[in-house]
């Protein structure tokens, strides 16, 4: 770790073997503890609140990273489909989806709507919402649209816990998670002006904690982070500044990311777990809440891969965030296979390009456990900027 | 295994089309030469409110037909390799690479040239790629683009719900604004009427057509032969032409169906094909299930841009809801994996068929993404013998032609081998009864 003698964070030492693992304890900590039901959300973003509103927790379901070995799911989806969208079928074929009573998938591309159905069709005793979000975000239209779409989605998750979600409900839910995406932002802003205070790696283990517990645990845990990380006294190291995008769906390994790390970047800003982050602001509690939650994916969330606003070109976005950090590179960190994500790269490479920002692309799947590779090629692009 | 001999599989019908799409692309050459002010909209062939286009006098620009027509003509290649040159994926549609590849080359295509679009129309029916699609040419070519939303099937019975239609309804009422700046003239509803009873019209022909395969012979082979037709049925619906060369396909085949005329000299095997061509070898392809007699009695990508043989009509009457109806429900690619398993084994039982052979392609993941489920269910829960081959419908780089053809050989040979088996085993248990 390469903040080994900055003083240790609490919650990431003491949950990072448990977030990668598939076993889900803290999931099945909360069941036992309240007796109640789990929605799986599959990435990218999928409105949370909805289900917390029925009385369930919402839990990101980011595949079997490297922990679970193929048998099953490579038969159903070819080889050129993503790792995510065959672990997260190869979870369900080897019952470790057992602690989830609901699942939840959006249209963010092709592959994952046609694992809805997959998983619906093998295993139909576990519910499948699907959420069609929508691509026309200029129509006055569209509101109306998502905010019945997300009473549809509440209706379906409600009839499986057996509480119907209200208007003060559903309140109280985008309250505790405004609280939640509050300290996310803030732990993201630390890290972005004091990159030496907490490394990527620590920032991710916080991260990816939020996405497997309830919103009123994890939030005073990230709270507590800040404060220990905002007290380090550690000095800024000759480091090359980065913002990394193309990781928004499947995840790559956290010990890819430390990896990237050690080979002597400074991440500043990034786009993992982005759905569980998405918004810019807190969203409003007051007047009717599936109107404020369609509002705020139409206008108040920041640029997405999978979300086409052509107000907001996402390369026009990358390059804008690149400057705000004062970056001096940026890391393309794909999926292989992830078609929304390759396409990306291909606008921000022009874009990055015409503005002179040196980049690196990478490419992970995140079954993997070799970095030696990554690791190289990326000490080759820090040695190549330190030196110009 | 009877070997076929060399096999003309074109007619009439293909001479037709052919003078057809060549009048068409005439235009959009006019169009993109400076020789007419005729506008132009970009848009997809999955449900789309082409008639809204034709109605205000614009012409519809199919950027999936185009690109398959350089791939027909193995001139794909080098337009894929120049997008990735530029930072595209080998694991990107190659669609969308082609199409990109061809705009850089100034739009020039063997068979006309492509007008830069007055508008890119992406309705976003099913396919996430198509947005990434026209936001790329967006970028690439500055013409001003909108998404039009299709919120896709989410209900076990297929409807989407009166918040669906209502949702589409408004934003196609916001594109006949935007349709009537770039024209400068106000929608004449007459006109889309008449444009929406052409639809229909073809809407119907083509179904009764669909249906004279569940003949034996089938008079036409669904999969290949189709694709003649479906070049009009989506380039040219709404016009009176479309509607004239429904009628000639309807006779023709109707001619041929009566006659028992097939299109191979003997049916052996009647199947369902599901997934697109192969485009770059189409005629090897087909000469792979020709020598085995295999006819294609149905397939799932003659209904990638609307399923009308299930009853679907367009409604003069209430043309823009109809328009919505049509892209919300009506079409494949806006419907649910397992409600296509439902389709197909529809095909399976109504048009008798003796087996499923699924093409999967690497680019469109529309398509393929799970396809190898969809083979569990037809063989564990339909007992269906089901073939899954894989190759692309763009890149000729994914084509292993020697792979293929053992693959469906011996595929069809277990065919055979069954039947021998079970009319053996008829024979015995006749002989036994006697
Ligand atoms: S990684 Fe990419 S391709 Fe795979 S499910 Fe996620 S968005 Fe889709
Ligand atoms: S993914 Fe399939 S449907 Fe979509 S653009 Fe490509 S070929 Fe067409």
């Amino acid at each position: 770790m390469t903040l080994a003698t900055a003083a240790p964070i609490e919650a990431v030492e003491r949950y990072r073997e448990s977030v990668e693992d598939r076993a889900f304890p803290t999931v099945r900590e909360w069941r036992a503890r309240t007796g109640r039901m789990v929605t799986g959300c599959f990435p990218v973003y999928a409105p949370v609140e909805l289900a917390y509103a029925a009385g369930m927790l919402p839990v990101g379901l980011f595949g079997a990273g490297n922990q679970i070995e193929m048998a099953h799911a490579d038969s159903r989806f070819q080889s050129f489909i993503c790792s995510i969208v065959k672990s997260t079928l190869e979870l369900a074929f080897v019952d470790r989806l057992a602690p989830f009573d609901a699942l939840m998938f959006e249209s963010i591309c092709d592959p994952a709507r046609n694992l809805a159905s997959v998983m619906a069709r093998n295993f139909p005793d576990r519910h499948v919402t699907y959420v069609h979000l929508p691509q026309n975000m200029t129509s006055p239209a569209t509101v109306d649209y998502l905010a019945g779409e997300y009473r549809r989605a509440a209706d379906e998750l409600g009839t499986v816990s057996g509480h119907v979600v209200g208007t003060e409900d559903l309140r109280s839910a985008i309250g505790a998670f405004n609280g939640l995406r509050a300290r996310l932002r803030e732990i993201y802003q630390l890290r972005a002006s004091s990159p030496e205070k907490i490394s990527t790696a620590e920032l991710y283990t916080l991260a990816r904690l939020a996405t497997l517990t309830d919103p009123a645990d994890s939030e005073p845990l990230i709270a507590e982070s800040i404060a220990t990380a905002r007290a380090r006294e550690s000095r800024p190291k000759d480091r090359v500044r980065v913002v990394l995008v193309g990781s928004f769906c499947e995840q790559p390994p956290l010990e890819l990311i430390t990896a990237i790390e050690e080979s002597g970047c400074y991440i500043l800003d990034d786009d993992f777990l982005l759905g569980w982050r998405l918004f810019k602001r807190d969203i409003a509690v007051d007047g009717d809440p599936f109107r404020a939650l369609a509002l705020a994916y139409l206008d108040g969330s920041v640029h997405l891969s999978t979300k086409h606003d052509l107000r907001q070109p996402r390369a026009a976005a990358l390059i804008a965030s690149a400057r705000a950090h004062r970056a001096d590179a940026v890391i393309f960190l794909g999926a292989k296979f992830c078609e929304p994500g390759l396409f990306d790269y291909a606008l921000y490479r022009k874009a990055l390009e015409q503005e002179a920002i040196p980049h690196l692309f990478l490419e992970f799947e995140e079954k993997m456990w070799m970095y030696d590779k990554i690791r190289t090629e990326v000490e080759t692009f820090v040695e190549s900027m330190l030196f110009t | 295994m009877t070997e076929t001999k060399e096999i003309r599989y074109q007619g009439h019908l293909h001479e037709l089309q052919k003078q057809l799409m060549g009048d068409y692309y005439a235009q959009l050459t006019a169009i993109a030469t400076g020789r007419s002010d005729t506008k132009n909209a970009h848009l997809l062939i999955a449900g789309n409110p082409v008639e809204l286009v034709r109605a205000f006098g614009m012409i519809p620009v199919f950027p999936e037909v185009n690109v398959l027509q350089l791939a027909v003509r193995k001139q794909s290649l080098p337009l894929i390799q120049k997008a990735e040159e530029l930072g595209y994926a080998v694991d990107n549609c190659a669609y969308v690479k082609a199409d990109v590849g061809l705009y850089l080359s100034g739009y020039q295509a063997p068979y006309g040239t492509i007008p830069k679009a007055d508008l890119l129309l992406c309705n976003y029916v099913g396919c996430n790629v198509y947005l990434n699609w026209f936001e790329h040419l967006a970028e690439l070519t500055g013409a001003p683009a909108v998404n039009i939303d299709i919120p896709f099937v989410r209900s076990a019975d297929g409807e989407p719900s009166p918040g669906d239609v209502d949702y589409v309804v408004k934003q196609l009422e916001e594109l006949i604004v935007q349709l009537e700046n770039i024209t400068g003239t106000s929608l004449d509803m007459p006109r889309l009427r008449r444009t929406v009873e052409n639809s229909a019209l073809v809407g119907e022909m083509w179904a009764e057509i669909k249906d004279l395969t569940k003949r034996r012979p089938a008079p036409y082979d669904a999969y290949f032969d189709s694709v003649t037709m479906m070049a009009v049925l989506y380039c040219l619906r709404g016009t009176d032409e479309a509607v004239t060369f429904f009628e000639a396909a309807r006779e023709e085949l109707s001619r041929r169906a009566a006659k028992g005329e097939g299109p191979l000299p003997e049916e052996r095997f009647r199947v369902v094909i599901e997934g697109p061509p192969p485009w770059p070898f189409l005629r090897v392809f087909r000469d792979m299930f020709s020598r085995w007699g295999a006819v294609a009695v149905a397939s799932t990508y003659s209904t990638v841009g609307g399923i009308w043989e299930f009853g679907f009509r367009h409604d003069p009457q209430r043309p823009i809801e109809s328009i919505a109806r049509h892209m919300l429900q009506y079409n494949l690619c806006n419907r649910t994996f397992l409600q296509r398993y439902d389709q197909m084994a529809r095909y399976v039982d109504e048009w008798s068929a003796d087996a499923v052979v699924i093409h999967s392609v690497k680019s469109c993941r529309l398509f393929s993404a799970g396809q190898g489920d969809m083979r569990e269910y037809f063989v564990r829960e339909r007992e269906v013998p089901t073939l899954l081959i894989e190759s692309d419908l763009e890149d000729p780089r994914y084509f292993s032609q020697a792979q293929l053809r053992n693959r469906i050989d011996a595929f069809f040979e277990a065919l055979s081998q069954r039947r021998l088996t079970a009319a053996s085993d008829a024979q015995l248990a006749a002989g036994g009864a006697r």
